[in-house]
């Protein structure tokens, strides 16, 4: 059987049977909780020295090697933090908030094509499912400021829950504008469907379009500038996250970054062709599943340094503002590109290097 | 049932809640409580309440002498500390009718423009921290440091200088200064227009900054605004064109006025004063005249009876310093005129029906330092 | 027409911002050369000299220095960080009586570097030093004294 085209995990789970079962789902559970763990460390210290570098100095360079460690640093010092609750909190809203987004964040992990051989759960429905459970991540928010019996977080919230709403539904159009070119709404499908052109090239203005639509609305869908009134700090303290301290925080925080890079997983994915090499240059190779990895990564991190570079140079949008460029720009211009698209497949129009 | 029954809005309440922008806040710079009534995002009300930085200080001059009174006056409103000092400073000359030397006028008036360049400057970069895009601040502080590095080599501090003395400054310009200075005019032309691609004509800034707060002239008249936040509605208040001091007389600038009277005209006016604050040091660094640093006076200053006041431009607006005197070595009254309370005044009929975003959004445009509103 | 024209010039101008901030990242990636941050301990921090570090006592060769205990700083300080100790003793030349200076404290925690001391002192005795690591971790480490033990008036000051 040829091994290189069969999904690992699927392999070994379809050869065990009873207790080997249950102990192969929680290993491949604690893989996906570590690579968790470090991809989220992993991007605050990029984060911190690509915006040390855009601002005339360096990031952090002085624990471990690099600064490499410094987030491990950072980490110990939220865990030694106080946890407290404030008086008159609602308790179990307080409590389950920060719950309620990483849960959300790692099931939609899951779907994510790192490499032809290396993908969790490959269902039928995959690009459907990524974005209803990152819808679920608003939830955690409304939670978190409903119960932390705050006015400023209750505000930071209200903005939030308007804002992913909102922004759903372009994030939405973009993603109908690939299927249409892919024809399916498997994961695998999509990048199958990808081998001689990216999406990117193939849908030509069209895609473009597609993409522009969704890298603006993957950015309001993980709360980041130019649109973070959610947690603007000069505004509102800290918004939602005001009343959290230590490990409640962190996860919030590490939330974010996840959604950051489950926003850019899917562009790559639909647009940028997955983890499939431009020009098939690494084709020959053994090990194929560590360079579908490397070009998945490569290319993930472009699309994150991307979004890194609007949060350093943009202002805040007014809630306001948010709202019109939603419902009067991205909405109309989805939709008619959406059309555009499906006559451009349907006459077979499309560009194949 | 009849459901085609009509219901106007006006009948629809929502409920008013009153917000704190509490003492700690990122966005007030200082401490400075606003108690904010507000429906939804909308504020209906604002109701400010000073005194958490209030340290007597009219008070506290009342036992000390002059010497000592022109040091304490740094820290009033500390980014603009070398103009403070000057306006004591001058009124004291007035009184004791001393003249002071053509090249104690020019060190001043050339200090006082780089404090003023150097205070536009920490405004640009912590107004685009308060409304979002977070680079400006660095990039604020790499030319701030330049001018701080200046401050230093001459006077020994690079915020709080108290360098000016009564008859004239305390130590002699560093031979390095106007070669210092003209690398720092080269490096500022350069890198000004970088500023207004980054931010100015961002479509984002303009829309948080146009048509937002906006003051009528005749309410900044009647309000007492002074400086850019005046000069942002089209009301002439420049000190410095109106009773020249220094050697403001002697030198070509323009008194830049806007007339939209919005966030967007009122920045507008800093950015063009930074210009003009380069204009003038480009005139003055080459023709500094020979002469004394300090006129002789007496070690224990007494000024004779009366009252004396002198007002002074500084990069908020106007400063008075009046000083009454009853012929003893300490003043019997000292009174400061602070620019930042006036302007106080004109924020609060300013800000009432915008949103939360856009009251940071003016505060940051008004410019208050907070230690000049509670002395 | 004007809905797609807003579009164009909301991209055009944040695409002018994104110039300026790139325009700095991707050399800085590679060369450094507009980093303005000092790596602290391992770069030596550039101090002038003028700078108001802290009020030092001027000291010769044979521990001697110029204070004549005459409280004329004490006088122009504005918040009262320095104090004159002084004491009468038995002056070796002409046998009289004579105030000394014994000792001169001086409060690094209250002093605002305002040099008014430094003005009114009419022997030239203390002076600006640019030390400025002069953080302790107790308080009463930072009440000085500026004359050495043991130093004595340089002959011929007072004049």
């Amino acid at each position: 059987m040829n091994m290189l085209s069969i999904n690992i995990f699927q392999n070994w789970l379809n050869h065990t049977h009873g207790i080997w079962y249950v102990l192969v789902l929680a290993g491949i559970a604690a893989l996906y909780l570590g690579f968790f763990a470090v991809a989220g460390l992993m991007l605050v210290y990029l984060e911190r020295r690509v915006a040390g570098y855009f601002q005339l100095r360096l990031g952090p360079n002085r624990v471990g090697p690099w600064g490499l460690l410094q987030t491990i640093a950072d980490a110990l010092k939220l865990v030694s933090k106080e946890i407290f609750m404030p008086k008159f909190a609602d308790k179990l809203l307080y409590k389950i908030g920060y719950y309620i987004v990483i849960v959300s964040s790692l099931v939609a992990l899951a779907v994510i094509p790192f490499s032809r051989q290396i993908q969790a759960l490959d269902i039928n429905v995959g690009i459907f499912f990524v974005s209803a459970v990152s819808s679920v991540g608003v939830l955690g928010i409304l939670f978190g400021a409903w119960g932390s019996r705050n006015k400023y977080s209750l505000i930071g919230a209200m903005r939030s829950g308007l804002q992913m709403i909102s922004y759903e539904l372009s994030a939405g159009f973009a993603i109908i504008a690939v299927v249409l070119m892919a024809g399916t709404l498997k994961m695998t499908g999509i990048v199958e469907a990808q081998k001689d052109t990216w999406f990117l090239f193939q849908g030509h203005l069209p895609a473009i379009v597609a993409f522009v639509i969704f890298i603006i609305a993957g950015t309001a869908e993980s709360n980041r500038v130019p649109f973070d009134l959610v947690e603007a700090e000069a505004e509102l303290g800290a918004g939602f996250h005001t009343e959290y301290s230590g490990m409640g925080f962190a996860y919030f925080f590490l939330a974010e970054f996840i959604n950051m890079f489950i926003i850019s997983a899917l562009a790559v994915t639909l647009f940028l062709g997955g983890w499939l090499a431009p020009f098939g240059i690494t084709d020959g190779l053994p090990a194929q599943w560590l360079w579908g990895m490397v070009w998945f990564f490569v290319k993930v991190l472009a699309v994150i340094f991307l979004l890194m570079w609007f949060r350093w140079t943009f202002p805040r949008l007014r809630i306001d503002q948010l709202l019109t460029l939603e419902w009067k720009y991205l909405l109309p211009i989805g939709l008619v590109n959406t059309v555009i698209m499906a006559f451009i497949v349907w006459k077979d129009w499309l560009i194949h290097i | 049932m009849d459901t085609t029954q009509v219901i106007s809005t006006d009948q629809l309440r929502s409920q008013e809640y009153f917000l704190n922008m509490g003492p700690q806040h990122p966005a007030t710079h200082g401490v400075l409580r606003l108690i904010l009534k507000m429906d939804g995002e909308i504020v209906k009300d604002i109701e400010p309440d000073l005194g958490y930085v209030h340290r007597g200080i009219e008070k506290m001059v009342e036992f000390e002498t002059y010497r000592q009174l022109i040091h304490v006056t740094d820290r009033l409103d500390y980014l603009s500390s070398h103009m403070n000092n000057e306006a004591v400073a001058l009124a004291i000359e007035k009184a004791l009718e001393i003249e002071v030397s053509d090249r104690i006028k020019v060190i001043r008036t050339m200090m006082d423009e780089l404090t003023r360049l150097a205070s536009h400057l920490l405004w640009w970069g912590v107004m685009g921290m308060d409304i979002g895009a977070l680079t400006t601040f660095m990039y604020a502080f790499r030319d701030r440091e330049m001018i701080n590095e200046i401050m230093e080599q001459t006077t020994g501090a690079r915020l709080t200088m108290s360098y000016n003395i009564p008859g004239g400054v305390m130590f002699d310009l560093h031979p390095e200064f106007p070669e210092r200075v003209k690398k720092l005019i080269k490096h500022m032309r350069k890198v000004l227009p970088e500023y207004d691609r980054l931010l100015t004509g961002n479509i984002i800034f303009k829309k948080r900054m146009e048509g937002v707060g906006y003051l009528s002239p005749e309410d900044a008249v009647n309000y007492g605004a002074t400086g850019p936040v005046a000069r942002g509605s089209g009301v002439k208040s420049d000190i410095r064109k109106r009773a020249p001091y220094s050697a403001y007389d002697r030198v070509n600038f323009n008194e830049v006025l806007e007339q939209g009277g919005d966030n967007l005209a009122r920045y507008n006016v800093r950015m063009k004063e930074m210009y003009e604050s380069l204009n003038i040091l480009e005139q003055l660094v080459d023709n500094i005249p020979e002469g004394p640093y300090q006129m002789p006076t007496r070690t224990l200053i007494k000024l004779p009876k009366g009252e004396f006041y002198q007002r002074v431009e500084t990069a908020r607006g106007e400063l008075g310093v009046f000083i009454v005197s009853d012929g003893k070595k300490n003043p019997y009254r000292v009174k400061f005129r602070s620019p930042g309370f006036s302007n106080l005044n004109a924020l609060l009929k300013v800000g009432k029906g915008w949103k939360i975003a856009d009251l940071v959004a003016i505060m940051s445009t008004f410019d208050f330092v907070i230690p000049d509103l509670d002395r | 027409m004007a809905y797609f024209g807003k579009i164009l010039y909301g991209i055009k101008t944040l695409w002018t911002g994104m110039k300026v901030t790139g325009g700095y990242f991707f050399p800085n990636l590679l060369t450094k050369k507009d980093v303005i941050t000092v790596q602290y301990p391992d770069e030596p921090a550039v101090v002038f000299e003028r700078f108001k570090g802290e009020v030092v006592m001027w000291h010769n060769e044979n521990n001697e220095h110029r204070c004549t205990g005459c409280q004329a700083c004490e006088i122009a300080c504005p918040n009262g960080s320095i104090e004159i100790i002084w004491k009468r003793e038995v002056d070796p030349e002409t046998g009289k009586k004579k105030k000394m200076l014994d000792q001169h404290i001086y409060h690094l925690s209250m002093c605002t570097m305002c040099s008014l001391c430094i003005q009114a002192c009419p022997t030239n005795a203390i002076m600006w030093s640019v030390n400025f690591h002069n953080a302790t971790y107790d308080r009463s480490q930072l009440t000085k004294v500026l004359n050495k033990p043991g130093s004595k008036l340089m002959a011929g000051v007072e004049e």
